[in-house]
Formats: structure tokens, C-alpha cells, sequence
């Protein structure tokens, strides 16, 4: 039953040359591939629901010369979501481009990302990886590029040279761990590594290349004009799903990789950093002057909890409590992703029937786009971390495992961002609520109700149904 | 599932589901609403009288369910959250048939109640919540749920009452949260049990309880609209009238109440809470807020400021019953939940008569009011004398067991002089108002005069609800002492709670 692991990528692969080749057909043969894709993630989320992990050598060959894939709780909750939101956005996206635009290009590219996404979660060796990495970044940035205009190409341009620097500090840590241990598989290296200069170069050029991706404060600058000009599909897509397929990358190497090597000051700079995005990316996404800018800055604020989990992790020793933080930072990654892609579509939403997405002039906006409105809320919950909703789980347990190890000092940075959150949804919802006179739309079907099933699974789903996700990655990154 | 696991769930279900329901129905639905309304409210108050009848009778109602390791959804019922519960959606019915005829025929009509039902949700989910957690998701789910109420008007005044509200209550929220996640830090999950779970701690841990007792207060003391965190309060009056009448009787600041009346009996136990000294200091924070709420009602002339700072001052009350050590204290602060909830109501229901029906907003319109609108006047009337604490309406029965309940706990010296204070104050700023709309004559016609007298002074819909919620805050003064009345079962709270 390990072939499921195989269709997980080969699936959106054949979709994006079956898109190539009939691109009159792109949007049902789109459809159609997320459709099939999410079934084949679901079969290995249920495959390892019972705590084990599933393994494939592709073609036979033995590990470390073939194509290896393997998946444990976390890549399958990972994988899950991705294709959760992905079936969402591949919905949305059939609506969202006017006939005639440039939607050939997006079904193609739209799905090599996803397979790009979903081989970055599978990888079992390291040049793999590097492969799935540098996929991921062109996918991203040619869709970044989609929408055309001055602001989005510079903004893609830029994008792609980050991409690539990113790329290439990785590709040299890969490099210099080859050459010291002669081995590129995950497994064989996590057992012979050892804390040496060599080691530590490897992991400072890959962190950072992948940070760089991540969009890490302060390696976020590329982000928010990316994010902010690409098509809104697209954008749910690389903010939702992109930026944290490479912070979920950090993770695993942090965790499954490079365990005697990492020690509780390097997870202490993570949290730093992270505590600088959150702060940073919420000031920041108060200011925005347009709803899709202060979207991509709450991904950068987002994205600093989860670096937060690190030096939580650094110190905890294996038991419930490091589970609980381990299960909370998954919970709060799932429900940031949920939350992000129906925030963004959204706001492509919004900005169909206004014509722009400028924050002030948005009056108006609650009584023609109620469902919109609603799922704007609902999304706003998560992104607070207000109950229910996986980020209150993972906030709680943030807080908690702050409390546990003794680094008091995070929690008011918690507290803050939550509340600078609520103070940058508040605002936005405050102008949605304002006087302004607006045609009322009728309910969109394919172009609201993707966004309203990914807000509600943010909140109620994942706020009153996530207690499987700890059982589910709890062994993570334990010794074994 | 039997009726035993999921009482408490259809009770939290029976409004959410309506109010869901209600999004999602046409301005123009007008009778499906109403409709939907009332089946909800006659639901929950027939499933709360099973919920009664059964806690009387010793049976108990727990739904739970795993959010998290040591993260649990409890709704569960004791005789504390009864008493609340009953409350809630016994006002809520009457709210609801109250706001149906006050918003008779504005805009948004469907936003507002669906807003409502998850507003008396979120208050009926943390009266039944079973520990902290659960109280804490509800509380929060309450703040959400009445920031759409309070900016309902959608004016730039509105707009800014309700960013005020939401500033304040998100901030007490956090550190609400905080103190959770630091109590369950060193005591685990924390369960709401009778006499409280914490004396068991080491006493080398006393000096984080105070800390932490602190945080929860203050998280709870912004919605308790204790002194100085009560700010929030007369803004929020921008509010149409039943908004007001919820957020003062029935949820709000009634949650707040709540919580502090959990945390210390059922979370610190009342003993330790005395023992590690902070009974005392939330008595005078509450007597504080108590004497403060009062004199700055004396100087509003807008009625529903006035009756703001007057529930500033009212609502310590079931703060300084909790802080006075004994059952008799505790039976008047607990009974006094109930009994400020009745005539708060009353008192915004009339107030909202007078302004929708004549335009009447300040106490200098109210001459001869009580010939114009003599039902609604003498329902003002009867709650006005209740908060004085004149028998028999249902204060005197608070403010009588407050006053033994300090003799008891030995404090009488400092605790019954803010009581007979504050009932001087309390009559020298509504006995004027009871003044002008008796003895005075109409000077001026009135301001807007929107509904004709006919049959009736105002329409049926908004004269009932007060005049039913007045003859309750009297029939509940009177037979204070017959089964199933809130004194009644605020003794068996007490007892509970000591152990008697």
C-alpha cells in the first residue's frame, strides 16, 4: 500500500502535462487532479493514523541509491492539509480567471507546485529534497509573475532571486554533509552525524537557505509584495502553503536530522527571530493600506510562532510535555494554513466585486458580500488564536511549554502579537461593517464557498476536533 | 448517547443552531425569524426546567470531549450553573420577545439576532462549563459575539463604543488565559469542584496562586466591570436597549460575576482564598467600585448612563458576597446575580420604552412620564425601589443577607457602611427620577413622539417584557423563601460550597 505515497506526487505531476497538453480542458482536468490528489492523501493520512510511518523505494532500488519516500504523522497531517486547501484554491481558481486571461498558464504550473509541495514533504534523502526545492521556488515565482503588471513582475523577480540564493546555501550544506558522511538519506545521516565544524556549516547554509524561503524575519522582506500582487489564488496558495512547506523543511531538519548538532542557543535564535516576525509582521499588517498586503504580512507574524516552538523543543525532554508542544506546533501550522487560504481567496473575492482591495474604502462590503464577510471573520479568529481554532490549541500549548521549560519571556510576545492580531482583523472588519453603498452579489458558489469550508476548518473543525493530531506526531524528533 | 452526556449540549445547541439558522435567512423572512427565535428560546428554557428538575433530584449532566492533551470540553451541571442558566434563558426569552418588538422594522435585522442567539450560547456555555478551559473558550466566544451587538448602529459613536469594548474584554481575555495556563501548569487540569482544588498545592507555590489569582481576576474584574477596569461600560450604552439589557442583566457583565464567584469556591475554594489573604483585598476592590459606581451615577443625566454606573456599583455586590467569608455572604452574593439581573433588566427594558416610544433619553425629559407610560413607569419603578434595597422587592433580600454575611465574616465595621452608603446613594439617584415621572407635570411636549398612546401606552411587545420581569423581581422578594425560589437555591449553593 506504500504506492499511495508514489500517486501522492505522480498524481499532480500528470496533471500538469495533461494540462499542457489539452489547456482548453485545464480547469476540469485541474479540478479532476485535486480531486483524485486529496483522496491519495487522505489514504496515507489514514496509513499512519495508527502512529507508525510508511516507507517506498521507488522502482526497488535500495535506500540511498534510488528515489526514497517516506511518511510519518506530521508529513501526512502536512500533506492532508495541502491538499485540502489546494482542492479549495483549484475551486476557486476555475471562477476566479476571467476567460481569455492568463489562466492556460496558471493549471499547469499551479499543479507541478503541488507536486513540488507534496514530493518536499516525502523526501527521504537530501538531494531529493534540493530537487523538490528548487521546483517549488520556479513554480512559485512564475505564478507570482501571473498577474502581470510592473509591481508583480519586480516583486516575482525578486522572489526568484531570493529563491535561488536560498537554494544554493542549501545545496552547500548538502554538499559539505556528503562529503563528511557520505551519505545524502535521512535516515543513515541523522545516525552518523555528529557535532563537528562540519556539521555546523552544513546546518548554518541550509537553515538559512531555508529560512530565506520561509520568509523568516528578517529574511522576509521578498514576501509581501509577492504575496500581495499575485492573483489571489495564487497567493492563497504560496502564503498558505509555499512559505510553510519551508518552514516545515526547518523542522524536520532541526528535528530528525540534525539532533546532536543543534543545541538550546540555536533554537534560542530561531525563537528570536520568530518573536521579531511576530511582532514585525503584525505591526506591520496593521498598517497595510490594502487587505491583501496586510494578509501577507499576517503570514510573515504567523510563521514567527511556529520558529517559536524551537527552543521550547531544544530543552524538553522526550514525554507529554514536549508531545504537547510538538502537537500544538502542527495545530497551529494546520489552522494557519486553513485560516491563510480562505483569507486570501477571500480577498480575491472582495476584490472581484469592488474592483480593489484598498482597506478604507471597503464600506459596504458586509451587506453585499455576507458569506465573504463571514468567512473573513472566521478566518480572523484563527489568525487571533481566539477559541475555537487550532491556533488557540497551539497558542495554549505554546504558552504552556513556555511556562514548562522556564522561558517566561515569550509569552508576553504571544499575548502581544494575539492582540495586535485582533487589533489588524478588528480594523479590517470595522470598514467591512462601515456605511457604503455596494450592489449586493448574489452567493458565488465556486468562488466564496472554498474560502468559507477552509475558514470553518481553521475554527471548528481543528478547535473542537484536532485531539488526534498528538497521538498522531507525537514520536517526532524523540531519540529513538 | 443518553440524556445524562447530552443535556448540557442540546441546551448550548438549542440557541446556537437558530442563530445559525438566522444568518443566513432574508431581511424580509420576517416571521420565520421570529419564529425561529422563539422556538429556540421556548427549547432551551423546556430543556433547562428538565436540566432543573433533574440536579434537584441529585441526577448529573456532564458532556465531555478531548480538544488537546489536558485540554477538555466539559459542560457540566451543578447548582451553581443551574442558577445561572435559568437565569440566562428565562431573560433571554423575554429579551428576545422584547428586541422583536424594539427593532420592528430596522435594517439588519438578521445580523442582529443571529448575533443575540450566539450571545446567550456563549453565556449559557460558560454557566455549564465544567473547568477553566471551557470557561475560557466560552467567555471569549462572548466577547465575539456582542462586538457586533454593541456596534449594531453602525454610527462612528457605535463604532467606537464597541472598539473600546472589544480593547478592554481582549485584553482581559489574555491574561485571563495566562493565569489558566500558569494554574494548570502547577495543578493540571482544573476542574470547577465544590471547595475548590488548589489547598493541596505546596505552600511554596502560595506566592504564584496570588499572582495567578490576580491575573484571573483582572480578566474577569474587565467584564465584572470592577473598578478601574470598567471603563468599557458607559460607552457600550450606544447599544440599541435589549443589547444593553443583555450585556448588564443577563451576559456580560454577569459572566464576569460568574467567573469570579467560580474562581474563588470552586477553583481556590473559599477557605484557601481567605487564607492566602485575598478575600479582603477583593472585598475592598469591590466596595471600592461599590460606592464609585454609584456617586458617578448621581451626575448622568442621560438615563441609560445613569443605569450603567448604577450596574457598575450593583454588580460588585455579588463580588463582595463572594469575599465575605461564611454562607450568609455568600448566599447574598449569589442570590444577588439573580436578583440585579431581574430589575437591571427591567430597568433598560423601561428605559428603551421611554426612548422609542416619546424620544426620551435624559432624566429631565421624565417629567410626568409616569402618566403618559404608566405601566412602564411602574415596572421602572418597583426594580428603582429593588435596587434601593426597599422590601419587599427582591434587593432587600440581597442586601439583608449581605449585611449578615459581613456581621458573620467579622467585617461589619468597614462592609456595612459601604452598604447603607451606597442604598443612600442608590435612593438619591433614582428616587428623583421616581419624582419627576410621578408628582411632576409634562412641562415640554415630549422629544419624538414615535408610537401613539392607543389601547395600550406602546406596543404589546416591548410594554410585557418589563412589566413581567418587574412583577419577578417582586414575586421573587416575596416568596424569597418557597422551594426552587434564587434564595432558596442560593442556600443550596452555600451549603455545597461549606459543606453543611
Amino acid at each position: 500500500m506504500s504506492d499511495l505515497l508514489v500517486w501522492v506526487v505522480a498524481l499532480p505531476l500528470l496533471g500538469a502535462i495533461a494540462t499542457v497538453a489539452w489547456p482548453r480542458q485545464g480547469r476540469a482536468l485541474g479540478v479532476a487532479t485535486a480531486l483524485a490528489t486529496l483522496g491519495a492523501a487522505l489514504g496515507v493520512l489514514a496509513q499512519v493514523m495508527d502512529g507508525t510511518s510508511v516507507h517506498h523505494e521507488l522502482g526497488g532500488w535500495s535506500p540511498g541509491l534510488g528515489i526514497g519516500l517516506a511518511a510519518d504523522g506530521m508529513a501526512a497531517a502536512f500533506l492532508a492539509m495541502t491538499a485540502v486547501v489546494a482542492l479549495a484554491v483549484s475551486i476557486h481558481a476555475t471562477a476566479y480567471f476571467a476567460p481569455g486571461s492568463r489562466r492556460e498558464g496558471f493549471w499547469p504550473l499551479w499543479l507541478l507546485l503541488w507536486a513540488a509541495l507534496n514530493a518536499l514533504y516525502l523526501s527521504a534523502d537530501l538531494f531529493n529534497l534540493y530537487v523538490t526545492l528548487e521546483l517549488l521556488g520556479m513554480a512559485a515565482v512564475a505564478l507570482a509573475a501571473l498577474g502581470g503588471g510592473r509591481a508583480a513582475l519586480e516583486a516575482a523577480m525578486r522572489y526568484l532571486v531570493v529563491g535561488l540564493v536560498g537554494s544554493l546555501g542549501f545545496l552547500g550544506g548538502v554538499a559539505i554533509l556528503y562529503l563528511t558522511y557520505g551519505s545524502l538519506h535521512l535516515g543513515t545521516l541523522a545516525a552518523a552525524l555528529e557535532a563537528n565544524t562540519a556539521t555546523w556549516g552544513a546546518l548554518v547554509l541550509m537553515t538559512t537557505g531555508v529560512l530565506a524561503k520561509a520568509a523568516l524575519f528578517p529574511l522576509h522582506f521578498w514576501l509581501p509584495p509577492a504575496h500581495a500582487n499575485a492573483p489571489a489564488p495564487v497567493s492563497a496558495a504560496l502564503s498558505a502553503l509555499v512559505v510553510k512547506a519551508a518552514a516545515y523543511l526547518v523542522m524536520r531538519l532541526w528535528l530528525d536530522l540534525f539532533g546532536p548538532a543543534v543545541t538550546p542557543a540555536a533554537g534560542m535564535v530561531l525563537g528570536t527571530l520568530g518573536a521579531g516576525a511576530v511582532l514585525w509582521g503584525s505591526w506591520q499588517a496593521l498598517r497595510a493600506a490594502r487587505l491583501k498586503l496586510l494578509a501577507a504580512y499576517s503570514t510573515v507574524a504567523q510563521l514567527g510562532y511556529l520558529f517559536m516552538f524551537m527552543p521550547l523543543l531544544m530543552v524538553q525532554a522526550p514525554g507529554p510535555a514536549r508531545n504537547a508542544a510538538l502537537g500544538g506546533l502542527v495545530a497551529m501550522a494546520l489552522s494557519h494554513g486553513f485560516a491563510k487560504g480562505a483569507l486570501f481567496l477571500a480577498a480575491g473575492a472582495v476584490q472581484q466585486h469592488a474592483g480593489h482591495d484598498r482597506i478604507r474604502d471597503l464600506g459596504g462590503t458586509a451587506r453585499a458580500l455576507p458569506a465573504t464577510t463571514f468567512t473573513i471573520a472566521l478566518a480572523g479568529v484563527a489568525l487571533i488564536g481566539l477559541p475555537p481554532s487550532g491556533a488557540f490549541l497551539g497558542k495554549w500549548q505554546l504558552m504552556a511549554g513556555a511556562i514548562d521549560a522556564g522561558q517566561w519571556f515569550w509569552i508576553p510576545v504571544v499575548l502581544a502579537g494575539s492582540l495586535l492580531a485582533a487589533a489588524y482583523v478588528f480594523r479590517l472588519l470595522g470598514h467591512a461593517f462601515g456605511p457604503g453603498e455596494r450592489a449586493n452579489a448574489p452567493f458565488a458558489i465556486t468562488i466564496e464557498a472554498p474560502a468559507l469550508v477552509l475558514a470553518l476548518l481553521a475554527t471548528a473543525a481543528l478547535g473542537l476536533g484536532a485531539a488526534p493530531l498528538w497521538p498522531l506526531v507525537g514520536g517526532l524528533g524523540a531519540p529513538s | 448517547m443518553t440524556l445524562a452526556t447530552s443535556l448540557p449540549l442540546l441546551i448550548v445547541l438549542s440557541s446556537l443552531i437558530p442563530g445559525l439558522v438566522i444568518f443566513f435567512l432574508p431581511e424580509t423572512a420576517h416571521r420565520l425569524r421570529t419564529s425561529l427565535n422563539m422556538l429556540g428560546a421556548v427549547t432551551k428554557l423546556a430543556l433547562v426546567a428538565v436540566l432543573v428538575w433533574g440536579v434537584s433530584q441529585g441526577h448529573t449532566y456532564e458532556t465531555a470531549w478531548q480538544l488537546a492533551p489536558g485540554l477538555h470540553l466539559v459542560l457540566h451541571a451543578d447548582a451553581l450553573s443551574v442558577l445561572f442558566v435559568v437565569l440566562s434563558s428565562l431573560l433571554w426569552l423575554v429579551t428576545t420577545v422584547y428586541a422583536i418588538g424594539y427593532l420592528e422594522g430596522s435594517p439588519h435585522r438578521s445580523r442582529f439576532f443571529g448575533f443575540f442567539s450566539l450571545c446567550v450560547t456563549a453565556t449559557v456555555g460558560l454557566a455549564l462549563a465544567g473547568n477553566l478551559v471551557t470557561f475560557i473558550i466560552f467567555y471569549e466566544a462572548l466577547t465575539l459575539a456582542t462586538y457586533p451587538l454593541v456596534a449594531h448602529r453602525g454610527t462612528p459613536e457605535a463604532i467606537r463604543g464597541a472598539r473600546i469594548y472589544l480593547a478592554y474584554t481582549l485584553g482581559g481575555g489574555a491574561l485571563l488565559l495566562l493565569g489558566a495556563i500558569w494554574l494548570q501548569h502547577l495543578a493540571g487540569p482544573v476542574n470547577f469542584v465544590y471547595g475548590g482544588v488548589l489547598d493541596a498545592l505546596p505552600p511554596e507555590l502560595h506566592p504564584q496562586l496570588r499572582w495567578i489569582f490576580l491575573l484571573l481576576m483582572v480578566g474577569l474584574g474587565v467584564k465584572a466591570a470592577i473598578v478601574p477596569l470598567h471603563g468599557w461600560l458607559p460607552r457600550a450604552m450606544v447599544a440599541p436597549a435589549p443589547v444593553s439589557a443583555l450585556l448588564h442583566a443577563v451576559a456580560v457583565v454577569k459572566a464576569g460575576a460568574f467567573g469570579i464567584v467560580r474562581v474563588v469556591y470552586d477553583v481556590y475554594g473559599v477557605e484557601f482564598t481567605a487564607r492566602l489573604g485575598l478575600l479582603t483585598a477583593l472585598g475592598v476592590m469591590a466596595a471600592i467600585t461599590i460606592v464609585y459606581g454609584s456617586v458617578m451615577a448621581l451626575y448622568q443625566d442621560n438615563l441609560k448612563k445613569r443605569l450603567a454606573y448604577s450596574t457598575v456599583s450593583q454588580v460588585s455586590y455579588i463580588a463582595l458576597g463572594t469575599a465575605l467569608f461564611g454562607p450568609l455572604g455568600t448566599i447574598g452574593g449569589v442570590v444577588h446575580l439573580v436578583h440585579q439581573g431581574i430589575m437591571k433588566i427591567t430597568l433598560f427594558f423601561a428605559a428603551g420604552n421611554y426612548a422609542e416610544t416619546l424620544g426620551v433619553h435624559r432624566v429631565r425629559e421624565m417629567n410626568g412620564i409616569g402618566r403618559r407610560m404608566p405601566g412602564t413607569t411602574v415596572a421602572f419603578s418597583v426594580a428603582a425601589l429593588g435596587m434601593i434595597g426597599i422590601p419587599p422587592v427582591a434587593g432587600f433580600v440581597s442586601k439583608w443577607y449581605l449585611g449578615l454575611g459581613a456581621v458573620n465574616a467579622g467585617m461589619a465595621v468597614w462592609v456595612v457602611p459601604v452598604l447603607v452608603a451606597s442604598s443612600v446613594l442608590n435612593a438619591a439617584y433614582f428616587l428623583p427620577i421616581l419624582y419627576r415621572a410621578w408628582f411632576r407635570d409634562a412641562t415640554a411636549p415630549w422629544p419624538a413622539e414615535h408610537i401613539p398612546a392607543r389601547r395600550l401606552e406602546t406596543t404589546g411587545a416591548l410594554l410585557w417584557p418589563p412589566v413581567i420581569t418587574a412583577s419577578l423581581a417582586l414575586l421573587t422578594g416575596l416568596f424569597a423563601s418557597a422551594p426552587f425560589s434564587p434564595l432558596n437555591w442560593a442556600t443550596l449553593i452555600a451549603s455545597r460550597e461549606y459543606g453543611l
